[in-house]
C-alpha cells in the first residue's frame, strides 16, 4: 500500500514536471548546416564567405522555447571565400590571426521569443579572443522525422557585427559584417 | 582438426578466412548493387552505404591477416596439376589479392577524398589521408569496374574448383572444404 503510494508519487514528480528540453547535435557530418558572412567590398558589392568546419548543438523544446540554448565552435582555419590568397589574408594577423586564435565561439546566454516562430538569442560571440554580446535574430523553421530514423529541427539566425568590434578594422576600415547561420540539428 | 596448413590441405584458420571472405565479397557486391538503386527518401539510404563501408573495412582486416597467415604457413601441394593449371591458378590467386585490395582502396577514397572520415560501425572513425575534391567520380568508376571484375573472377575461380572436383576428381576443392588428410 505504501509502496504503491511511493511509486505513484515518484512517477508524478518525474513525469509531472513538464517537458524536458531535448539535445540536438548540429548536423555538420552530412553538411546540413552553414555559417556564412557578407561584407561590403569597397562599396561596390559584397564579398561572401563561409566557415567550412564548425561543431555545435542546441537544447530546444517547442513547448518551452525560452529555456533553449545554443553553442557553436568555429574552426577559423576553414574560412572559405572562394579565393585562396584572400582566405590566407583573412587568416593572418590583419584579420582573424588564426595561428593565435584557432577557434571562434558563440554561447547563448538568453532567449526571448518575439513571435510564433521567431526569437532573439542573446549570446557571447568570441572572435580573436575578444568576447562581445550579440543578438541573433532567429527563425524556427520546422521539426520532424526524416526518412532515416532521425528527428530534426531547423533554424536560421542572423546578426550584424562591426569589424572594429573584433579588432579587424585595419585593411578594410570599419565595415559591417552580416553573419548568418542556417542550422539543422539531429536530436540525440 | 589442424589449425595450420599441411602439405595435403588447408588448416581450419585458412579455410575459415577463405569462406568468410567469400561471403563478405559476394555480400558486399549484392549490398553495393542494391544500395545504388535507393532514392534519397529510402530509409536505408544512409545505413546501407554505412554498412557497406564498415564490412569493406572488416574485409580489409581479414585480407591483411590472410597475407600474414599465408606467408607463415606451407601451401598445400597438389599433384596432377599441369604446368598451365599451376601457372593459371597462381596468377588468379595473386591477381585476386591485388584486385580486392584495389577495390577496397578505391572505395576508401570515394568517401574520404573530400576530407570526411568513415565511421566504422559505431566504434571508431577512419581518417582521410588524401584530399582532392573532384576525384570522387573517378574513384567511384574504378571501384565499380574492379568490383565487377572481382565477381567475374570469383565465378571463374568457383567454376575451376568445381571442375577440379567433379571432372578431374582431385583434392583441390576438398583441401579447402574439409582440409588436410588427417
Amino acid at each position: 500500500m505504501f509502496k504503491k503510494l511511493l511509486l505513484t508519487t515518484v512517477l508524478a514528480l518525474t513525469l509531472g514536471t513538464g517537458a524536458f528540453a531535448e539535445s540536438y547535435k548540429i548536423d555538420t557530418d552530412e553538411g546540413h548546416s552553414a555559417i556564412n558572412f557578407s561584407v561590403s567590398h569597397l562599396g561596390f558589392s559584397f564579398v561572401t564567405g563561409r566557415f567550412d568546419k564548425f561543431t555545435g548543438g542546441f537544447e530546444f523544446d517547442a513547448a518551452n522555447p525560452e529555456a533553449a540554448s545554443l553553442n557553436v565552435e568555429i574552426i577559423i582555419g576553414s574560412i572559405n571565400t572562394n579565393h585562396g590568397k584572400r582566405d590566407n589574408h583573412l587568416r593572418s594577423a590583419d584579420f582573424f590571426d588564426e595561428s593565435n586564435n584557432a577557434t571562434a565561439s558563440f554561447v547563448s546566454t538568453g532567449i526571448k521569443t518575439t513571435g510564433d516562430k521567431t526569437a532573439v538569442i542573446t549570446g557571447d560571440l568570441t572572435i580573436k579572443g575578444i568576447t562581445k554580446s550579440v543578438d541573433l535574430n532567429t527563425v524556427f523553421i520546422a521539426e520532424g522525422e526524416d526518412p532515416w530514423g532521425n528527428y530534426r529541427a531547423g533554424f536560421t539566425g542572423a546578426t550584424t557585427v562591426k569589424l572594429s568590434d573584433y579588432d579587424m578594422a585595419g585593411p578594410l576600415g570599419d565595415q559591417e559584417v552580416v553573419l548568418t547561420v542556417i542550422t539543422e540539428g539531429i536530436r540525440q | 582438426m589442424s589449425y595450420r596448413n599441411t602439405k595435403t590441405g588447408y588448416g581450419s584458420i585458412a579455410r575459415l578466412l577463405h569462406w568468410l571472405m567469400a561471403i563478405c565479397i559476394f555480400g558486399l557486391f549484392g549490398l553495393g548493387y542494391w544500395m545504388r538503386t535507393l532514392t534519397y527518401y529510402s530509409p536505408y539510404y544512409q545505413s546501407a552505404p554505412d554498412l557497406h563501408q564498415s564490412i569493406g573495412i572488416t574485409l580489409f582486416g581479414f585480407l591483411m591477416f590472410r597475407f600474414i597467415w599465408k606467408l607463415a604457413n606451407p601451401s598445400p601441394e597438389h599433384a596432377g596439376l599441369t604446368a598451365l593449371e599451376h601457372k593459371g591458378s597462381t596468377l588468379l590467386h595473386w591477381g585476386f589479392y591485388a584486385l580486392i585490395l584495389s577495390v577496397m582502396i578505391a572505395g576508401y577514397f570515394i568517401s574520404t577524398l573530400d576530407g570526411r572520415v568513415i565511421h566504422y560501425f559505431s566504434l571508431f572513425d577512419l581518417p582521410s589521408v588524401y584530399t582532392q575534391k573532384g576525384l570522387e567520380k573517378l574513384a567511384g568508376k574504378i571501384h565499380w569496374m574492379l568490383a565487377y571484375l572481382t565477381i567475374a573472377l570469383a565465378v571463374l575461380h568457383a567454376g575451376a574448383a568445381l571442375w577440379h572436383h567433379f571432372i578431374k576428381k582431385d583434392r583441390v576443392l576438398v583441401s579447402m572444404t574439409k582440409g588436410p588428410i588427417e
